[in-house]
């Protein structure tokens, strides 16, 4: 499978995600913002990071740089794309995925193992992993706070486009399992036809049990299965 | 402007130096020349009252690639990899701007680092602030720790681990000391001296600005009550400019483009080619009016002396402007050549063609003032504590108080906000006694842990010395590493005074001894003077940091107990010492008496010992006793794990408090499976180590027979209140 990770001046996370697919045996390039032309891929990544300085709000310069218009235009005909973090962030800016990521509630940035339980496994990005399933994933965002008007909310719930949820460790989700305040503690998002992926907490850094844990890794083979 | 003695004290320099400056130029200098001497003087710079002590730190070994003089020290760590680091103080702009202190503290140290060709991997801080009690403590507390975790989380180096202390000394002068460490190639090290006549100089990074003008000279002088108005001389942070120069640079130096490279830090365009020519004894020029400016119409002087972020100094290989020009232009980022290497000795400065200023590299560094300034040994009191005399309370009671106190809380509330995992190599994070970072691709990995012991320190300079340095090197040990070098960050109050002189001198020698003794050269560093407000110095803080390295890393030792019906050994002596302890000053706020001592050739045995059983793969968690004694630390194996431990009372030991809460040195605490007891025991025995079998894990409990029993999750909640309380 191809793929092809988007670097964004003020991306950092470009690298883990390049080790991860190329550990999951994908066929991955690095892609310049300043590019006009994206290589063949069927699957598209935006990386985490603080793409150019995060200025003038998360992702909003990055939706609207030269290359956002080739991954629009290839989602648009159907491209795999998965937005983490501040991807997820771009992903929001440019419209592909409806909604906003506020500020996180308690106004401090977060980097914690975080409980995210599966919402929908019937997808590209999450048929690998059980209904209901309970993963352990790194957070660090400052603005992950998901939010969205009560129309869209109601279409993410009846057409079953919630990825992830964060829970606790046995999958309650509520109040005190909700790191940042976001709606329904909604962790992760798809678009109507589920080609879109857009996810606070970070898969890539979970494919190694040397340093964290392998829950990330179903996600990946998900995409490949 | 004619330079009166005004103007002279106005730029920190006394009017002896002033004399000085005259008879090096033969004249008087014009003010941008008395700037640039202002700037390449002052203290922070030119390390005029430490030069002399700081020369007996033993710098060299086997592992030493390069030490201190240059950006960072360098070691090396096999296979033609090497780690470069280096920790900075940012003290006074902190307490002035605590976000913008600290987050430009963080930008700064991570230049140094990749100035010489490395890629950064890991942050690490020492933070002190004053009494939680004290009006601006949780302000400054808020801002710092936002700045540090600003600026890294948004270039994307994890901030791996640090310490974090409250005490009143710190009132009105906090300390934020920043460490960076990086990776390179041993091979594809950068230096700052120059090399060859007629070289371009090129600037690079974010253009120049007002901000920061002397903010070197501020640093070296003490705060009074009008330190609010030395706000301008705070610099600024961009850590996505950062992020870009650092990215330019390592791409640039992928091949032989650079002949030398330096970071524009403290006396920002001043220090860093003053520098490059002192070190490559040459001259170089430089044209003003090629400066990239952020604002019009800025002198020569604000060009000189401005402290603006982000930049960097190179000279270039001839015919490698076009390839150099190019990568910075993709990457967004000035780049101007704006002088040439000379044969002249002299720093040049033109604008418009018309000379500004024309000063020999010799008077700004070799023959800058060196002092050797009056200090006096600090007698050791002979004061005892009787415990007799002091209220009576329960040890529980005591454990409870420590557990909940400032100082010994769980720092969650501040680590949660530094992205500790990007990079993806961090095995251990925050919280252990050293975090553990792997080399990118590599099976090797290294640890690291910053350490201070100001109490120690105070009470007795030498003994303090040589106690942070062990405490450093048990830290590492503790998660299996060999422990290969250190920096240090020395803060201190004003070295005018004979007595904190004193305490620097004195340090000194006892972080030289311990160093020596254990094979642990200094290789590279910062003093901090002139920390204090109104005649009212700090405690002396040095601060140490340390390199270990994990030849083969399999998986992570911690301190957490892990398994039920472990026995728990603890290896090396206990006295019951209990002056200077945490015990003491939580319980009873005494800060009288000796700080313990250390044997040296017992701790070398411990350590090397402790290694050899973790490298056997014979023992399932480690943490060494510090600050709170035995107690603190079982405590501490317990709460977050499912298991805790149940102790026996010594059988022979007069008193409990002493036993428990009492701070002997080179000790820790194992935990030994039951399998694996005789070949532990085995290797102590070989080794003569000195070890107690104290009693053995336990399922939920946290219990010393017949004296106390808690539930440690009862224990992890009374240990993680206090900053969610404050």
């Amino acid at each position: 499978m191809n793929s092809s990770v988007i670097v964004f001046p003020g991306s950092n996370c470009d690298r883990d995600i390049a080790v991860a697919l190329e550990k999951m045996q994908f066929k991955n390039q690095m892609v310049w913002h300043k590019e006009t032309k994206l290589p063949k891929s069927d699957l598209i990544v935006i990386p985490g990071g603080f793409s150019y300085g995060d200025y003038l709000r998360s992702g909003a310069i990055a939706g609207k740089s030269l290359i956002i218009n080739e991954v629009i235009k290839s989602a648009n005909d159907g491209c795999l794309v998965l937005g983490i973090c501040n991807g997820f962030q771009i992903l929001t800016e440019t419209g592909l995925l409806k909604g906003v990521l506020l500020r996180n509630k308690k106004l401090k940035f977060i980097n914690e193992d975080v409980n995210i339980k599966v919402i929908n496994n019937d997808t590209k990005f999450s048929n690998k992993y059980k209904k209901n399933q309970v993963l352990k994933i790194n957070i660090a965002h400052n603005e992950g706070n998901y939010f969205t008007n009560s129309d869209h909310l109601k279409e993410l719930n009846n057409e079953n486009l919630i990825a992830f949820k964060y829970c606790n460790e046995s999958g309650d989700i509520n109040q005190s399992s909700n790191p940042n305040g976001s709606l329904e503690n909604i962790a992760g998002i798809f678009n109507s036809k589920k080609n879109i992926l857009g996810m606070m907490p970070h898969p890539e850094r979970m494919v190694d049990n040397l340093i964290s844990n392998t829950d990330g890794v179903n996600l990946f083979s998900s995409l490949l299965n | 402007m004619k330079i009166t003695n005004q103007v002279v004290e106005k730029h920190g320099l006394k009017i002896e130096e002033y004399s000085s400056i005259k008879k090096l130029l033969k004249r008087e200098p014009n003010l941008l020349e008395l700037g640039i001497f202002s700037a390449m003087w002052n203290e922070h710079c030119s390390y005029k009252s430490s030069r002399k002590h700081l020369k007996n730190l033993p710098t060299k070994g086997k592992q030493v690639i390069q030490g201190p003089g240059e950006n960072a020290g360098v070691v090396d760590i096999g296979d033609n990899d090497a780690i470069v680091f280096k920790i900075e103080s940012h003290n006074h702009p902190s307490y002035i701007e605590p976000y913008q202190g600290a987050a430009t503290g963080v930008g700064g140290i991570l230049r140094d680092v990749f100035t010489m060709g490395a890629r950064p991997i890991a942050l690490l801080n020492s933070i002190h602030f004053g009494s939680p009690n004290h009006f601006k403590t949780k302000s400054l507390l808020n801002g710092v720790v936002s700045g540090i975790g600003g600026y890294g989380n948004c270039i994307g180096i994890p901030t791996v681990a640090g310490e974090t202390k409250f005490n009143s000394t710190y009132n009105e002068n906090i300390l934020v000391n920043a460490m960076a460490v990086g990776h390179a190639k041993k091979d594809k090290i950068f230096y700052s001296k120059a090399k060859g006549l007629n070289k371009s100089v090129v600037y690079v990074g974010s253009k120049t600005g007002r901000d920061g003008i002397h903010g070197a000279s501020m640093a070296s002088a003490e705060f009074d009550e009008n330190s609010e108005e030395k706000k301008p001389t705070v610099q600024v942070g961009d850590p996505f400019t950062e992020k870009l120069l650092m990215e330019a640079c390592l791409e640039l130096m992928k091949d032989n483009s650079i002949i030398s490279i330096q970071d524009m830090g403290a006396a920002g365009l001043t220090s860093s080619s003053v520098e490059m020519a002192s070190k490559g004894e040459l001259g170089i020029e430089i044209h003003l009016d090629k400066v990239p400016c952020r604002e019009e119409n800025m002198t020569p002087y604000e060009m000189m002396l401005s402290e603006s972020q982000e930049r960097m100094l190179i000279i270039l290989e001839d015919g490698k402007e076009k390839h150099a020009r190019e990568i910075f232009k993709k990457w967004d980022l000035d780049f101007v050549v704006i002088g040439k290497t000379t044969d002249s000795n002299k720093l040049v400065l033109k604008y418009n063609n018309i000379i500004k200023g024309e000063i020999p590299i010799s008077a700004l560094a070799s023959k800058a003032p060196i002092y050797d300034r009056k200090w006096v040994r600090k007698k050791l009191t002979k004061s005892k504590v009787d415990l007799k005399k002091l209220k009576k309370i329960k040890i529980e009671e005591a454990l409870v108080k420590i557990l909940s106190s400032a100082n010994h809380s769980n720092k969650r509330w501040i680590t949660s906000q530094y992205d500790q995992m990007v990079m993806c190599d961090t095995a251990q994070k925050s919280g252990s006694d050293a975090a553990i970072i792997r080399i990118h691709g590599k099976e090797k990995a290294i640890a690291v842990s910053v350490d201070s012991s100001a109490n120690y320190c105070k009470a007795h300079p030498i003994s303090g010395g040589k106690q942070i340095v062990c405490e450093n090197w048990r830290n590492l040990i503790s998660v299996g590493a060999k422990p290969i070098a250190i920096t240090n960050c020395l803060n201190f109050g004003n070295p005018e005074n004979p007595e904190v002189m004193g305490e620097f001198a004195e340090c000194l020698i006892g972080i030289k001894e311990s160093c020596e003794f254990l094979n642990y050269p200094v290789v590279s560093g910062n003093v901090s003077f002139y920390n204090g407000t109104n005649r009212k110095n700090i405690s002396p803080t040095p601060v140490i940091g340390g390199i270990g390295l994990i030849t083969k890393f399999k998986k992570p030792i911690n301190h957490q107990f892990k398994k039920n019906n472990s026995t728990i050994l603890l290896i090396g002596k206990t006295f019951g010492h209990l002056e200077q302890s945490s015990f003491l000053e939580e319980i009873y706020s005494i800060s009288d008496g000796q700080p313990p001592e250390i044997n040296l050739v017992n701790e070398k045995n411990n350590g090397e010992s402790i290694l050899e059983i973790i490298k056997n793969n014979l023992v399932s968690s480690v943490h060494d006793v510090s600050s709170g004694g035995l107690i603190v630390t079982l405590a501490e194996m317990s709460m977050g794990s499912n298991y805790g431990a149940k102790i026996i009372k010594p059988k022979k030991l007069t008193n409990l408090f002493n036993y428990f809460f009492g701070e002997d040195q080179s000790r820790y605490i194992l935990e030994i499976e039951k399998g694996n007891l005789e070949k532990v025991e085995k290797i102590l025995k070989n080794n003569n180590i000195f070890y107690e079998n104290i009693g053995s894990t336990q399922k939920d409990y946290f219990e010393i027979q017949g004296e106390l029993k808690i539930n440690i999750n009862a224990l992890y909640k009374i240990n993680n209140q206090w900053y969610n309380n404050y």
